[in-house]
């Protein structure tokens, strides 16, 4: 089997093995959640109880401020202690509202419709939008806006990414072991909305048992397919994937998958859809990896939203050794932060945690231009010119270098081998050229 | 807890590759090259190489020392370019010559504008070329026959030569002095060629050269056939240190391509282009065309010491893929059109240079268009 792929990218070791074999398990319910009012793009939630108000599992208590923005529910069961700035997940201080639980876990009343694919493309829609979805890959972009493309422009596949192409992250490989049936109903209802033809999943060579699940599960099912991927990183970036999936490219210079007919999920996201729709059941829980070389017990939790990152910790056995890095996500994009003390987010596929030897802090050293960066950059983009434009305070060489395009995936700084810190430079070009064009108006 | 937490952006992973590596890699791959050069000319290329290589090491620190700056030789860049300076010098040149220039290259050609990568031109090559501009007798006359080549009534240009064409040879002596004075001194295969080419280029010839000129046009067919070639390939030639045998130099090559320390683009075109153009023109006048000729041309002088290792150089070679495509087809053009119409028997280092002097022109013209980009 000749498996599809995009040109560029690196290959780093995949260290799935840490925690590819363990079933999720439920995590005990935590005895105080800190729910971020921003988990997702796009404009913080704002909070609709106060501080004493007593609210249940799945009640909503914080609310989408714009078109695009959120809702967000209430992860357990109990009474809103505080709502203040609280160590957030990507490594700064954020608003968030802490519930401390009241340990009995009542919910709101949930419904159960089997047969909901046979409801209106709308009703599946608003469903979705109440229970507060967005993409749970990383980026966390709001579902239901995701599934509302302008008029002119017509769907004609959807691809739900179970590529997982980070490191050491085995959520979403155990949820599609796990949880098959509820991921390809979720895919139907998203087909169902946006009225495409086709569906397909894309997953990684390193995960056959899945490749091969799903297509025993697709086998009778005409529009929708398992496409096998090559292990090369970033596979499961969204341009990649669809480039490797249907050989279309979306347009650079901010342009959507919408342009080219696709619509990408995150395989998480088609879960919570499916939940959500049959049940009417908020994002208030999600799988998450805690993994690393020195955790005592990898593991992949089903854990509710909110949940700090140290009590994860905890439930896996502490680490064998100290601390030297924590990676909020995968070691390629992830934030480093630098204590356990963040809750994870609608957006938190794994906590990875690194002793003192793999936390490396390389110094840098003048580029030497051998063009390793340019070679792997999927998106054609020239980093090493970007970061010394950046340096030099040239931005408008770096936009030509492609400041703009970068998705910042750190193929460029994992080969440089000057370790030249070229996502921290492209990073910091992306907010000065905001600056300026925030001066200019 | 003795928690050393490490806050710093992403990616959190590295593939371990640094520049010592890197440096340290070329310098490995360069080894089969230096061992050849010691099978044919004995214990002295290694001296000439040694002293070099740590000519530069010492000329390196020792700027760094002034400058205040971290001593960074252990990295093995200086080592490299020493060596490499040495390698483009004859095995008859005296012990000094590779020590001035390597000192030159590494502070007028590295440190002086900053150090490891930011030099415009490879720095072993602007040490040779200021080598072949001071002394230049030193670095062209001095060419040493190999120790093991059958040396026949005195001819040691080829030892691929048959006897045949050894005896004509000897009738060019009246008729074409200079082309019979290098056949019986170890000028190096292209220097030969280029006289041969010259000769019978001459527009005016008395009767006496008339007769001769079939000589001398076998002597020219003799240089590109199978023994010759098979000589020049394993290296049983006069040349500089480095660049003998095709053999050891392809070896070396083999392995920096895997493992992924230079880029196949630029050798690739490099060589193909001088192929091809060896293969239109590289003929005399009356010669007739054999496939043996372009081999003559990529397998004689610095070509597969530039191609492999000078034009690969990170810091002097274009960033694009594209560019480094357009820089090797340049240095081919360039080589050939000074082997066949210039001054010089070998133009392997000044098309190197011209193009390193080209490269940030080619980088700006040569800007990938972005995954997605729209055609314009």
């Amino acid at each position: 089997m000749r498996l599809k792929t995009f040109p560029g990218g690196v290959h780093p070791h995949d260290s799935k093995h840490y925690s590819n074999s363990k079933p999720i398990v439920s995590a005990p319910l935590p005895s105080r959640v800190i729910v971020p009012l921003s988990q997702h793009i796009g404009s913080p939630s704002t909070p609709i109880v106060q501080i004493g108000d007593e609210v249940l599992a799945g009640q909503r208590i914080a609310e989408a401020s714009g078109f695009v923005s959120i809702h967000h529910h209430a992860p357990i069961s109990g009474k809103i202690t505080k709502i203040e700035k609280f160590p957030h997940p990507v490594g700064n201080f954020q608003m968030a509202i802490e519930i401390t639980g009241d340990g009995e876990d009542k919910w709101i009343d949930l419904i159960d419709e089997p047969n909901y694919l046979d409801l209106a493309a709308d009703e599946l829609k608003s469903r979705i939008a109440e229970a507060g979805i967005c993409g749970m890959g990383g980026a966390g972009f709001p579902t239901q806006v995701k599934l509302s493309p302008p008029p002119d422009k017509q769907i004609d596949t959807i691809i739900l990414n179970g590529v997982e192409c980070e490191p050491f992250l085995t959520s979403d490989h155990r949820l599609m072991l796990e949880h098959p049936e509820e991921i390809i109903s979720g895919l139907k209802a998203i087909i169902k909305i946006t009225g495409a033809k086709q569906g397909m999943i894309g997953i990684e060579a390193n995960k056959p048992d899945a490749i091969k699940l799903f297509s025993d599960k697709l086998a009778k099912e005409a529009n929708l397919a398992v496409v096998p991927l090559a292990l090369q990183y970033p596979q499961g970036a969204e341009k990649q994937l669809i480039y490797a999936a249907t050989r279309r490219k979306v347009p650079n210079k901010g342009g959507l998958p919408l342009a080219v007919g696709v619509v990408v999920q995150n395989v998480a996201t088609a879960y919570a859809i499916h939940e959500a729709c049959r049940y009417k059941k908020p994002l208030v829980e999600r799988i998450i990896t805690v993994t690393g070389p020195i955790v005592k017990n990898p593991a992949n939790y089903r854990a509710r939203i909110g949940t700090p990152y140290a009590e994860l910790v905890a439930l896996s056995g502490g680490t064998t050794e100290d601390l030297g890095k924590v990676i909020s996500g995968g070691p390629m994009m992830g934030f480093a932060l630098p204590n356990l003390d963040a809750p994870m987010s609608k957006g938190s596929s794994g906590l990875v945690l690194f002793g003192v030897k793999d936390a490396h802090d390389m110094k840098e050293h003048d580029c030497l231009r051998c063009a390793r960066c340019v070679d792997v950059c999927p998106l054609d983009l020239m980093p090493s010119m970007i970061a010394s434009a950046v340096k030099y305070k040239n931005l408008e060489m770096a936009i030509k270098a492609g400041l703009n395009d970068c998705m910042k995936c750190g193929s460029c700084a994992y080969v440089c081998p000057a370790h030249i810190r070229l996502v921290q430079w492209i990073d910091t070009g992306k907010i000065r050229w905001a600056e300026q064009q925030r001066a200019k108006k | 807890m003795k928690d050393r937490i490490i806050v710093s952006a992403a990616p959190h992973l590295h593939d371990r590759t640094n520049i010592p590596m890197v440096m340290w890699n070329v310098v490995i791959a360069l080894v089969p090259a230096l061992v050849a050069a010691v099978w044919f000319w004995g214990w002295k290329s290694l001296w000439l190489t040694l002293l070099g290589a740590f000519s530069a090491v010492a000329a390196e620190a020792l700027v760094q020392k002034f400058r205040k700056l971290p001593v960074s030789v252990a990295d093995g860049s200086a080592f490299l370019t020493g060596m490499l300076l040495s390698y483009n010098i004859s095995v008859g040149a005296p012990f000094w010559l590779p020590m001035v220039g390597s000192v030159f290259a590494i502070i007028i050609g590295k440190q002086v504008f900053g150090g490891l990568g930011n030099n415009p031109v490879n720095p072993a090559l602007l040490g040779r070329a200021f080598l072949l501009a001071s002394w230049p007798t030193l670095m062209t006359d001095k060419w040493v026959p190999a120790l093991n080549r059958a040396v026949k009534d005195g001819h040691y240009a080829l030892s691929g030569m048959n006897d045949l064409s050894l005896i004509a040879a000897d009738s060019l002596q009246t008729a074409f002095p200079k082309v019979h004075a290098l056949l019986t001194t170890s000028a190096t295969p292209l220097k030969v060629a280029q006289t041969l080419r010259d000769t019978t280029w001459i527009s005016s010839l008395s009767p006496d050269q008339v007769a001769n000129k079939a000589v001398s046009l076998s002597v020219f067919e003799n240089l590109f056939d199978l023994t010759t070639l098979k000589s020049l390939f394993a290296g049983n030639i006069g040349g500089c240190i480095g660049e003998v045998s095709v053999f050891a130099l392809l070896l070396g090559a083999a392995w920096l391509i895997y493992k992924n320390i230079i880029d196949w683009r630029v050798p690739s075109f490099y060589i193909g282009t001088v192929f091809v153009i060896a293969f239109l023109f590289g003929g005399i006048p009356g010669s007739s065309y054999s496939i043996g000729l372009p081999f003559f041309h990529i397998f004689s002088g610095g070509l597969m010491l530039g191609a492999f290792f000078m034009a690969t150089d990170y810091t002097t070679t274009p960033l694009t893929k594209k560019g480094r495509i357009i820089f090797g087809i340049g240095c081919g053009l360039l080589t050939m059109v000074i082997r066949l119409v210039g001054g010089y028997p070998e133009g392997v280092s000044y098309s190197i240079l011209f193009m390193n002097v080209m490269t940030p022109l080619i980088d700006r013209l040569t800007m990938p268009r972005a995954f997605g980009e729209a055609r314009k």
